[in-house]
């Protein structure tokens, strides 16, 4: 067993640390100030290849694993956790599944511009019905000659509008339930298919999050993804690969918050010694450290079993868990650390605070990770 | 149109320096690209893109910095070339000039490109030996590189302004900074490096032997700044501490 990255991990793990730090870090703050989504920032990350890091070269990708995947998230959401679900949801929600379950046409057509960052892609599963349980969907899709008619609607679909290509899911037949539901490649700009209401979040605030509305969209046969019937399959494998993304960001929200926190408290002087100094805040500290250090590995850990292609789900869902759940505590713990300068916008741990919640509620709540988990451990 | 970059691997500019029994302690320090060379790096790459070729880097020193030359190559460096030999443990600036000449040598070039100056021992003299042991013309501090055929047009800092000089090429030019913006490696590009060749030479594998470029200087003492001390806190009434600051001013800080 090896605990070391290789040389590679390291250079990535740099380079993506210096863009973060020289191009990310400084807007961020106005950035979520104003909810403003940094286009510019998107094409610099696909010019270095941080939108296609873990497809093969013969589809425009990096070609790389699943832990430099991890890295480019961790890395980029220690500064700026908007920018990593920007790129986490652009590559595990929607050039994945066209990456694990697409033609070779389609993987051509759709695949190859989304790994290079040409086109920027977006997931639709989430409707007002259909949240934790997707056998509430209620967009549907119904099949006429060589067409597919989408109608309904998705909600907090992340890049949405921003994004060229979307993969969506829609119930053709009711009474299957789930294995009713198929999922389908949908062009920005087809007919029909227009952007409602932008969310007013409380956290990742430059990222975009948007309603999808489906009116008479019509869209070719060639482009339902897999078979009729298997889009509920679809979304729960992108899902079981897309924590490994949404991991790697608390666990970057939850590294960068620390780091704020350790550096103010070697600064900051109360009582005649600095904060570090002090017990009760290295014991803060340590806490802090050991969670992030055991996130650090579970997330990994995932990484690991994708890229031997051994079953993902239970480690997926226990690094979203466990980091989601460490990104809240450290984050929490780091706005305590540097009280009521914490508490205030002068300094970036209460927007990571802010930005912390959300790992614990998307791609699944943090109790379905749970309900994941169980279901993979009692189920032998 | 062919470079040589030579590269020379440098602390991290944030590194603290530690000294254990005299000499500086490498234990633990994060090393970087000479930030210099990353300019010369650059302007290398856009040459080659510009027109065509290929941008060999070179560096003489230990394991590590196969690391850095990696770095060069994810860049966008078509390969390396190491001098790694036990017998270079503390060599000076002329050594390191004459090993890297005899290793360029091998290497068809049409310039030689270097940082100004290494951020760690701060002497700018590889580069300039470099030259003059290669007999090549060498501008230093450059700020803007225009080739046309044989002929090279730049720009470099002098006191107080600047001076435009042409110079026939092969050259040794140094970048200073504002040369360029160095582009960061891409995700393609570290795939690919670990793919290009990385040549690790020794002495002999360059024809010279260590009494060859035994240096001519040594550095037998590193000393550190003096740290800084606690300031002082003035006491009792507001016009006493006034008049207490004043002096202190006037007497020890001699700034009034």
């Amino acid at each position: 067993m090896k605990f070391e990255l290789n040389d590679d991990h390291i250079m990535m793990r740099k380079m993506v640390r210096d863009f973060a730090e020289e191009e990310v870090k400084p807007g961020a703050e106005e950035r979520d100030e104003e909810e403003k989504f940094p286009m510019d920032l998107w094409k610099k990350c696909g010019e270095l290849g941080l939108a296609g890091v873990t497809f093969p070269e013969e589809y425009n990708g990096v070609g790389a694993d699943y832990i430099s995947y991890a890295i480019t998230i961790e890395e980029l959401s220690r500064v700026d956790a908007s920018l990593g679900v920007t790129i986490s949801a652009h590559s595990s929600l929607c050039a994945n599944p066209i990456y694990k379950f697409g033609t070779e046409a389609q993987k051509q057509k759709y695949l190859a511009p989304l790994a290079t960052g040409e086109k920027m892609g977006a997931f639709g599963l989430t409707e007002s019905l259909a949240g934790s349980d997707a056998s509430g969907t209620r967009t549907t899709a119904v099949k006429v000659g060589d067409e597919y008619i989408i109608n309904g609607s998705k909600i907090f679909i992340t890049n949405g509008y921003y994004a060229d290509t979307y993969v969506i899911t829609a119930q053709m037949d009711k009474s299957k339930g789930n294995k009713g539901i198929a999922a389908f490649i949908l062009e920005k700009g087809t007919p029909g298919f227009t952007f409602g209401k932008k969310e007013k979040k409380m956290g990742i605030r430059s990222s975009a999050t948007y309603e999808l509305v489906f009116e008479d969209v019509h869209i070719p046969a060639e482009n339902l993804l897999g078979e009729e019937g298997q889009g509920f399959k679809i979304a729960m494998t992108t899902l079981d690969f897309g924590r490994i993304g949404i991991a790697s960001q608390a666990l970057g929200i939850a590294q960068g918050a620390y780091e704020e926190a350790l550096k103010y408290s070697k600064e900051r002087s109360q009582f005649g010694m600095t904060l570090s100094q002090m017990p009760v805040i290295q014991f803060k500290l340590a806490d802090m450290a050991i969670q992030i250090e055991a996130a650090r590995l579970l997330v990994y850990q995932a990484c690991y079993m994708a890229d031997q292609h051994l079953p993902v789900s239970k480690y997926s869902a226990m690094a979203k868990a466990f980091a989601g759940d460490t990104a809240n505590f450290v984050t929490s713990e780091a706005v305590q650390i540097l009280g009521g300068y914490g508490y205030t916008r002068d300094y970036p741990v209460e927007r990571m605070m802010r930005d912390a919640k959300i790992t614990q509620i998307y791609e699944g709540t943090n109790e379905i990770q749970r309900v994941v988990v169980a279901a993979n451990i009692l189920k032998d | 149109m062919n470079i040589v970059v030579s590269l020379k691997q440098t602390f991290d500019t944030e590194a603290k320096i530690v000294l254990t029994g005299g000499k500086i302690d490498a234990t633990g320090v994060n090393v970087v690209i000479n930030p210099y060379d990353e300019f010369a790096i650059e302007e290398a790459l856009k040459l080659k893109e510009k027109f065509g070729g290929e941008v060999t880097v070179v560096s003489v020193g230990g394991d590590k910095v196969e690391a850095s030359i990696r770095t060069a190559l994810a860049m966008g460096c078509d390969q390396g070339v190491l001098v790694n030999d036990p017998t270079l443990e503390n060599v000076d600036e002329w050594a390191v000039a004459e090993i890297l000449a005899k290793a360029v040598a091998q290497i068809p070039y049409d310039l030689i490109l270097a940082g100004r100056i290494a951020v760690d021992d701060g002497s700018s003299q590889v580069a300039v030996r470099l030259a003059d042991s290669l007999n090549l013309p060498s501008v230093s501090s450059i700020l803007k590189l225009d080739i046309e055929g044989d002929k090279a047009t730049v720009v470099r800092e002098i006191d107080g302004g600047t001076e435009t000089l042409e110079l026939s090429i092969p050259a040794v030019l140094t970048a200073q900074k504002g040369l360029n913006e160095p582009r960061y490696p891409s995700m393609m590009g570290i795939m690919k490096a670990k793919k290009k060749e990385l040549k690790v030479l020794t002495l002999a594998d360059l024809g010279i032997s260590a009494a060859d470029v035994a240096s001519k200087m040594s550095a037998p003492k590193f000393s550190l700044p003096t740290p800084r001390t606690a300031g002082k806190k003035m006491s009792g009434e507001p016009a006493e501490q006034a008049a207490e600051l004043a002096k202190l001013l006037r007497e020890e800080a001699k700034v009034i």
